[in-house]
């Protein structure tokens, strides 16, 4: 049983860090200005298309080698992906920078349908896939059972924490990040200083967008197939992450991801698999009844 | 003069009557195609419009039905109930269809036959396997294919008699279709007695099954049969191979395409299902000629195509029969006439089921296809 156990605790962390890399895109935005992206799951959507893309054109111009190949993809689909990110920003939010709270939240959604569209249309609704990458497993035997964690979760775990330990490094390390800082604790304040806040805006758009490319590569890697449907399901779980963890904070993210995935498997494993929705959805409410920001939320503080 | 007038208003009068004439004659008559011709399960819908195309070529060659060409409408519903609706009204009301081909998921099928019903046009749905389909015993309602239970006592019959599994899980995807045949097998399995160790259901639209892969690995299963679509069983299948779990996996028509080795990630994945649907139609003798048409089209007549086929043909045929476009007279019709089809020659009983179901195994090898099991 305790085998089992720890196979739960491994598959709920993998999964859990997948939807802590998207929840950070969630995250970010709303701690900076205020609004929830709902085409943040369609971003994550079109990193899968073009992982897929990398990969082939990799394939295609002969690089065989596992990290080189898998170097490669990622690095195209972050960059498109940031374009991406970049250019809805562009499109969609800045022209409504200073309208009512709702209209961006509208275009959100209308960006999220015309995504899921284009996508359709110009790939096919068919089930895309990808070759398995990394095959095999460390197993460790335990009891009667056995353990196993195969390479590509290895992966899928050391690259997340790396993505969230960079990310957190150029948040309060760099010049960038503490621009960043600055305009989320007050947008009005950085600009009279001199920081051009339209320009951080949009580089939280980029890393947001990047950091779901990152996870788009990993979920691709790891379940080798995606649709154009695939960002509506693990964007609404990845929004409930980065709520849980305390929406506006980055390790909140992460950890509230960690926690669903975790709470999501375990549930499966010793209840039922049917109700595990309503499990994890049960455990929001009740954090958010005792802890309205989140875990590790800031409280609001209304400013006068 | 005024005669000469008159005589030239006289002969336009003819004219136009003549050509009003001819475009009665000429006029179409107009079959709806629903089904999934978008969304995760636009193969199917592929397939089906494939079928009906072909099939619609062919009846009007040999001169449409009573006289007119057939034209089809397509109907997209993306297997979404809600969008079902809004299609067969859509069809009912705008396109005025004279019969329509489809639809797909079961529950789509059955929202949208309560519109047709209500507008007394005829439905023959190619894929929809449930029993609730046929079993409000709606007039204008009929199928080509035969139904969950008949196909989960098969696969349950099978497992039993041929996997002999005793240590049996059964999974399905909670939608009506999934859900209904995984009922129906659990129904003969508990009949037979071997008694289920888990039925549980996962989420469409979710990848990761590994929670669930575990704790059917920690219950030992040998056999584990799966009530779903593709989208879902690809990636279980998948996660049940790398998790080390060998044991049997057995499905029911859902996953019949070429697409569950994509969302399986390989064929090294899928090697050794085994999935119920009906005999391979395209060995059937009768359907040779149209087979090869449509492969000489480039297009191999997988799945539901030649499904699809056969029902435009019996659709052809009924209201050919009756005369008419009447749906009541062509469904009493159809009830008490056989119809030769593509997939050999069918008769229907007082539902609307087909009278003699042709549900087997099959099941896929190394290569990524299927084959019947002898």
């Amino acid at each position: 049983m305790d085998g089992i156990f720890l196979q739960q605790l491994i598959n709920g962390l993998t999964l859990g860090a997948v939807y802590g890399l998207i929840a950070i895109g969630y995250t970010m935005v709303y701690g900076i200005i205020g609004m929830i992206n709902f085409a943040h799951g369609e971003v994550y959507m079109i990193s899968a298309y073009l992982s897929a893309i990398g990969l082939a054109l990799l394939s295609f111009f002969g690089l065989e080698s596992f990290p080189l190949l898998i170097f490669g993809t990622l690095l195209f689909t972050v960059c498109v992906t940031g374009l991406y990110g970049w250019v809805i920003e562009r499109i969609a939010y800045k022209p409504l920078r200073n309208s009512t709270r709702l209209a961006p939240l509208i275009s959100a959604i209308g960006i999220s349908l015309i995504l899921q569209n284009y996508v359709q249309i110009s790939q096919g609704a068919r089930q895309q896939g990808v070759p398995t990458l990394l095959d095999g497993a460390f197993r460790v035997a335990i009891g009667e059972g056995f353990l196993q964690i195969s390479y590509t979760k290895v992966f899928i775990l050391v690259a997340a924490f790396a993505g969230m330990a960079a990310l957190t490094w150029v948040i309060h390390r760099t010049r960038l990040g503490r621009m960043c800082r600055a305009t989320q604790q007050d947008r009005k304040m950085a600009q009279i200083l001199g920081i051009d806040t339209d320009r951080v805006i949009s580089a939280v758009f980029v890393i947001g967008a990047a950091m779901a490319a990152l996870a788009g590569v990993l979920i691709t890697m790891n379940y080798g197939t995606f649709d154009f449907y695939a960002g509506f399901v693990i964007g609404i779980k990845a929004f409930t992450a980065a709520v849980l963890g305390g929406i506006g904070s980055l390790p909140g993210a992460m950890l509230g991801g960690l926690i669903l995935g975790v709470a999501e498997a375990q549930f499966s494993g010793l209840v039922n698999t049917d109700y595990k929705d309503v499990f994890s959805f049960s455990l929001l409410v009740l954090i958010l009844i005792f802890r309205p920001q989140g875990l590790l939320g800031r409280p609001q503080v209304a400013k006068v | 003069m005024s005669q000469k007038i008159a005589g030239k208003g006289f002969l336009a009068l003819a004219v136009s009557a003549a050509l009003g004439l001819s475009s009665v004659v000429q006029a179409e008559i107009l079959i709806g195609v629903a089904g999934p011709h978008t969304g995760p399960s636009a193969a199917i819908g592929e397939q089906y419009w494939r079928g009906a195309s072909q099939a619609a070529a062919d009846i009007n060659a040999a001169g449409g039905i009573n006289g007119e060409p057939i034209k089809l409408v397509k109907g997209d519903d993306a297997c979404e109930p809600k969008q079902a609706v809004a299609v067969a009204n859509r069809l009912v009301d705008q396109d005025k269809v004279a019969g329509v081909i489809g639809h797909f998921c079961s529950s789509s099928t059955i929202p949208a036959s309560a519109v047709y019903d209500e507008a007394a046009v005829l439905m023959i749905t190619p894929g929809s396997t449930n029993p609730v389909v046929t079993d409000r015993r709606l007039n204008v309602v009929f199928r080509m294919c035969g139904r969950d239970d008949q196909q989960g006592q098969v696969a349950a019959d099978f497992i039993v008699d041929t996997l002999k599994g005793a240590r049996v899980a059964i999974i399905h995807d909670k939608d009506t279709y999934g859900q209904g045949i995984a009922n129906a097998a659990k129904a003969r399995l508990n009949e037979r007695g071997v008694t289920e160790v888990l039925y549980e259901g996962l989420t469409r639209g979710e990848k990761d099954f590994n929670a669930l892969v575990t704790k059917l690995r920690g219950a030992n299963v040998d056999v584990v049969y799966f009530g779903g679509l593709h989208p879902e069983a690809g990636p279980l299948l998948r996660q049940m191979r790398e998790q080390g779990l060998t044991a049997h996996f057995v499905s029911g028509d859902g996953v019949v395409t070429d697409e569950l080795v994509t969302t399986a990630g390989g064929p090294q994945y899928v090697k050794g299902a085994y999935m119920t649907f009906g005999a391979d139609p395209r060995k059937i003798a009768d359907g040779q000629a149209v087979v090869e048409k449509l492969r000489a089209g480039g297009y191999e007549p997988e799945g539901y195509t030649l499904y699809a086929y056969a029902s435009l043909q019996t659709m052809a045929a009924a209201f050919n029969g009756v005369g008419s476009n009447d749906a009541e007279e062509a469904s009493a019709w159809l009830k008490s006439h056989s119809v030769p089809t593509v997939m050999g020659s069918k008769a229907w009983d007082r539902k609307g089921d087909l009278k003699v179901s042709d549900y087997v195994l099959y099941q896929w090898d190394d290569q990524g296809k299927y084959h019947q099991l002898p």
